[in-house]
Formats: structure tokens, C-alpha cells, sequence
């Protein structure tokens, strides 16, 4: 049975996969701090800062200033006013996504917050992609954003403080990184996407978010590539969110085991990738964050897309829906990962 | 996949911390940190010609304030890194879990801010140091009369 056979793309109940026949990615645009700025990708970035404040008088305000700015960069790149564009979807790690809403505050237009931890930019890149393969809009515009320092202070213990880590905790990265998506052609097609389920493999270590996230992203992959009726090597490359080098090892294994697909030779973390993991010893087991994958996504892959060296690409963000409060009572830690496959256009 | 098999997926590609390196630089590190307070102690005493005890608390008033203001001057956390618990847990860790969080929420002001969350990590060290100096205070107090 042809999964993309019309009637069950229509109903839509069967899979959570769908095909998009007329998304593009037009532009993006990153801003990264100084961590990313010493990391192997720094002259993919749009702009870099060597200040974690960039400027602003607090963290939280300094991240919203980060995403703020990518929209900028964005809109300039683009050669468009805010005028021309109908929705802003964009998401973050803090609180009620505050840099979200108050770095897109000055823009004033319609905006839909989400929140899907770490896999929030593939989680906005679908919903845009949905409402204009509806036709409802015609000029998206998605972002993500987070900050190392925030994020610390939110999640773990004051950004001064410094308490030792295993190798296994993840670093969140510093950044603001937007998409324009629409209709209008371009060099990279948004072709079909795939929406990730919750799941709970009983993971309680919060230092290691790679264990929490890889079942997820194992998860997503095989409906994808079910889905699709494909096998990874259709794929030039499938690339997951943050794993980090022990999560990558852990749903190279896990899904093997599981679901008997070998994915080692065209697969590679976004988490591994931002940084130079040898010399940047901080990071420990590789970047974390909404803004991790996007970075890297962003910059060094679509950019490889347009050049034509990839031609399809599976981005798949791991997100740990984590909660220090729900792990201090003992709940397991849950996770998501949302799947897009991206093709150069001809 | 049941949990029990992931978990053996997990624990297969763990890394193993250098438990005993960790150990040792803590051992020093924290040694370090004693051997300073005593020679503080000493140094009072002398010089200032009072009695050990009070030197003692000279000594850790003057640790206190050294690690606060290393906190502040923003290295202090890295040398936590690297040094880990030989620098947490003597009176210096206490100081600085103090320190960090009253920089951290200066930004939310002072009732907000500063004030209820600059025990954020302390504070259970202060609850349960009276609560253990309570209970021996009373075992002492029944068994030995005071």
C-alpha cells in the first residue's frame, strides 16, 4: 500500500507522518554565544558574540535578545520587513517560553508560542510547514532560542557555583537561531514530516539526557522511515538533536537491537557537532538546548544542502521533557523527538 | 524493548569517571583548604596573642570571606570544577553556595530576589546542621547531663 496515497494523507488517522508538495526553507539565520564561537562551525554563524550577556543586564534577557537578533539578521538576509511576514512560531527551555515572547514582542505580529524542550525547532519548522502546505499561510517565520546560564539557573544550580558533572551531562548552548519557511521556491524542500511520540524508558539521571532522549529519537526514525516505506540509507545523512556522544552510541545500539536498522554509517549528532569535543572539555558529552541542533542546522547543513552536497537530509530533535521538580518526586524523565526530511531542490 | 534490557544499552556505553583520581584531587584540594585554616589559626594566635579558640573562628570568618569574594571575582567556580568536592565541603563551600546564589537573584531584587533564594543551597545545610545539633545536644544531655 502506498503510505502516500491520497486518501489516508486526507484522513491523516493512520500515521503521523505527512508529505509536503509545496514547503521551502528560504532563509535562516543564527547568533551564537561564545562557547559555539570557539566550536568548529564559528564562521557558518551569522554573528557571534564573546560575552554570554551580549549586551543585556541578565541571562534571561540576554536570551531573548539572542533570538530577537536572529530575527533581524533573518528579515535583512531575506531582503523583507516584518510586514511581509503572517506568523512567528518560536519556543525556548525557560519558564512560560519568556525569550520567546519578549524577544518577538517588538515585531507585533501573530505569534504561537511552543514548547518542545530541545526538539522545539523541528517542532516549529512542522507546524509552519502545515499551516502553508494548507495554504493558511503564506510567510512563516520559526525560532528557537537558549541560553547556558539560564538554563542553568532554571534547571540546575546557580551559574557561579560550578558543582562538578559526569561526562555524561550535556552542555545547553548559547544562541538564538531562526527559519523562514513559505511556498515560494527554493534550494531546500521541506518534504515530509514526522511527529514524535512521548516516551518514558525509565530514565531518572539527569546528567544523562542522551539515555533519556535516544528511545525517542529511535522511536521517530523507525515510524519515519515506515512510514515512507524507506530504509536509512535513503537518507545522505540522518542527524539527531542533542544526544551527545554517549547518546549517539546508545541509539546507534539500541536501534539495532530494537528495530534491526543500521544507521551508523549516514548518522551523526548535532550535540557532537557544535563543538570541538577534544579541546572544549566544559562541554562534556556535547551541546543540549533548543538552540544546539538548530545552530548546526541552520548554518552548516543548509548551507550544504544549497551547495547541492546533501541532497536528503533526515533532522530528527531529541527533546528531554525534563522537570527538576517531577525528578525531585521520583518521576522518570520523559522525552520526544519530531522528524523532518529536507531535499535539495534541482 | 523492556527497561530492564535498555538499562543494559545505557550502562553498556557509560563512561567510567575516574572515581579514585576524583577522590584523590579532593583528598589534596581539601587538605589544602585545613592546612590553610590551621595555619590562619596559628597566625591569629601569635600574632594576635588570643586563645586558639577564638583564633579558630578568626580563621573561619577569614576562609569565608576569601572564598565569597573569589565567588564574586567570578574564578572561584571554576576552581570547584576542577578541585570538586575538596572545596565544597569544607566551610569555603558553604560560603560560595551562598555567594553564587545571591549574584544569581540579585537581578529579581531584594525581597524576591536576593532574599529568598540566597539560601537556595545552604538552606539545607543550615536545617539539618540544627536539627543534628539538636539531637546530639539531647543525647548528650540525657547520657551525660550536659
Amino acid at each position: 500500500m502506498d503510505i502516500w496515497n491520497d486518501t489516508i494523507y486526507n484522513y491523516g488517522r493512520l500515521t503521523m507522518t505527512f508529505k509536503y508538495n509545496n514547503v521551502y526553507i528560504n532563509n535562516m539565520a543564527t547568533v551564537a554565544g561564545p562557547y559555539e564561537k570557539k566550536g568548529p562551525l564559528s564562521s557558518f554563524f551569522d554573528k557571534s558574540y564573546n560575552d554570554l550577556y551580549n549586551g543585556a543586564k541578565t541571562w534571561e534577557q540576554a536570551e531573548s535578545k539572542l533570538l530577537e537578533e536572529s530575527v533581524d539578521i533573518l528579515l535583512k538576509k531575506a531582503d523583507m520587513t516584518k510586514e511581509n511576514i503572517d506568523l512567528l512560531i518560536a519556543g525556548d527551555l525557560l519558564n512560560q517560553i519568556t525569550s520567546s515572547s519578549y524577544g518577538l514582542q517588538k515585531y507585533n505580529l501573530p505569534f504561537l508560542g511552543i514548547y518542545g524542550a530541545c526538539s522545539t525547532s523541528v517542532e516549529g519548522m512542522i507546524i509552519a510547514s502545515n499551516f502553508i502546505e494548507a495554504k493558511q499561510v503564506k510567510k512563516c517565520i520559526t525560532s528557537v532560542s537558549s541560553h547556558n546560564m539560564s538554563s542553568e539557573k532554571q534547571f540546575r544550580n546557580p551559574t557561579e557555583y560550578g558543582a562538578p558533572k559526569p561526562k555524561t551531562a550535556t552542555f545547553t548552548s548559547t544562541g538564538g537561531a531562526s527559519v523562514l519557511v513559505s511556498d515560494d521556491k527554493s534550494k531546500i524542500k521541506v518534504e515530509s514530516a514526522t511527529i514524535g511520540k512521548i516516551t518514558d524508558m525509565g530514565i531518572t539521571d539527569p546528567f544523562n539526557m542522551g539515555a533519556v532522549m535516544a528511545p525517542a529519537a529511535a522511536d521517530t526514525i523507525y515510524r519515519h522511515l515506515k512510514d515512507t516505506n524507506r530504509t536509512p540509507d535513503y537518507y545522505d545523512l540522518i542527524l539527531t538533536g542533542d544526544l551527545g556522544m554517549y547518546g549517539k552510541e546508545i541509539l546507534i545500539d539500541y536501534m539495532h537491537q530494537e528495530y534491526n536498522l543500521d544507521i551508523s554509517k549516514n548518522y551523526d549528532d548535532c550535540g557532537t557537532m557544535l563543538y570541538n569535543l577534544n579541546e572544549q572539555k566544559e562541554v562534556m558529552a556535547g551541546g543540549s538546548g533548543p538552540v544546539c541542533s538548530a545552530l548546526v542546522n541552520y548554518s552548516y547543513i543548509f548551507k550544504k544542502i544549497q551547495e547541492g552536497n546533501l541532497k536528503r537530509v533526515l533532522i530528527v530533535a531529541t527533546g528531554a521533557l525534563f522537570s527538576p521538580t517531577l525528578v525531585y518526586q521520583k518521576q522518570n524523565i520523559l522525552s520526544t523527538a519530531h522528524a523532518v526530511s529536507l531535499e535539495m531542490v534541482k | 524493548m523492556r527497561l530492564k534490557d535498555y538499562n543494559e544499552i545505557v550502562k553498556k556505553h557509560m563512561p567510567t569517571e575516574h572515581r579514585i583520581r576524583n577522590g584523590i584531587i579532593a583528598f589534596v584540594s581539601g587538605g589544602l583548604v585545613g592546612i590553610i585554616g590551621q595555619g590562619l589559626i596559628d597566625i591569629y594566635s601569635y600574632f594576635l596573642s588570643i586563645p586558639a579558640q577564638d583564633a579558630s573562628i578568626f580563621a573561619t570568618v577569614t576562609l569565608v570571606f576569601v572564598a565569597s569574594l573569589f565567588t564574586a571575582l567570578g574564578f572561584f567556580d571554576k576552581w570547584v570544577t576542577i578541585c570538586k568536592c575538596g572545596l565544597i565541603i569544607p566551610i569555603t563551600g558553604f560560603a560560595h553556595s551562598m555567594t553564587s546564589a545571591g549574584i544569581e537573584y540579585k537581578t529579581e531584587g531584594p525581597i524576591f530576589g536576593l532574599g529568598s533564594n540566597i539560601f537556595k543551597l545552604a538552606g539545607s545545610v543550615i536545617l539539618y546542621g540544627v536539627v543534628s545539633a539538636w539531637i546530639f545536644g539531647m543525647i548528650r544531655f540525657i547520657i551525660m547531663g550536659g
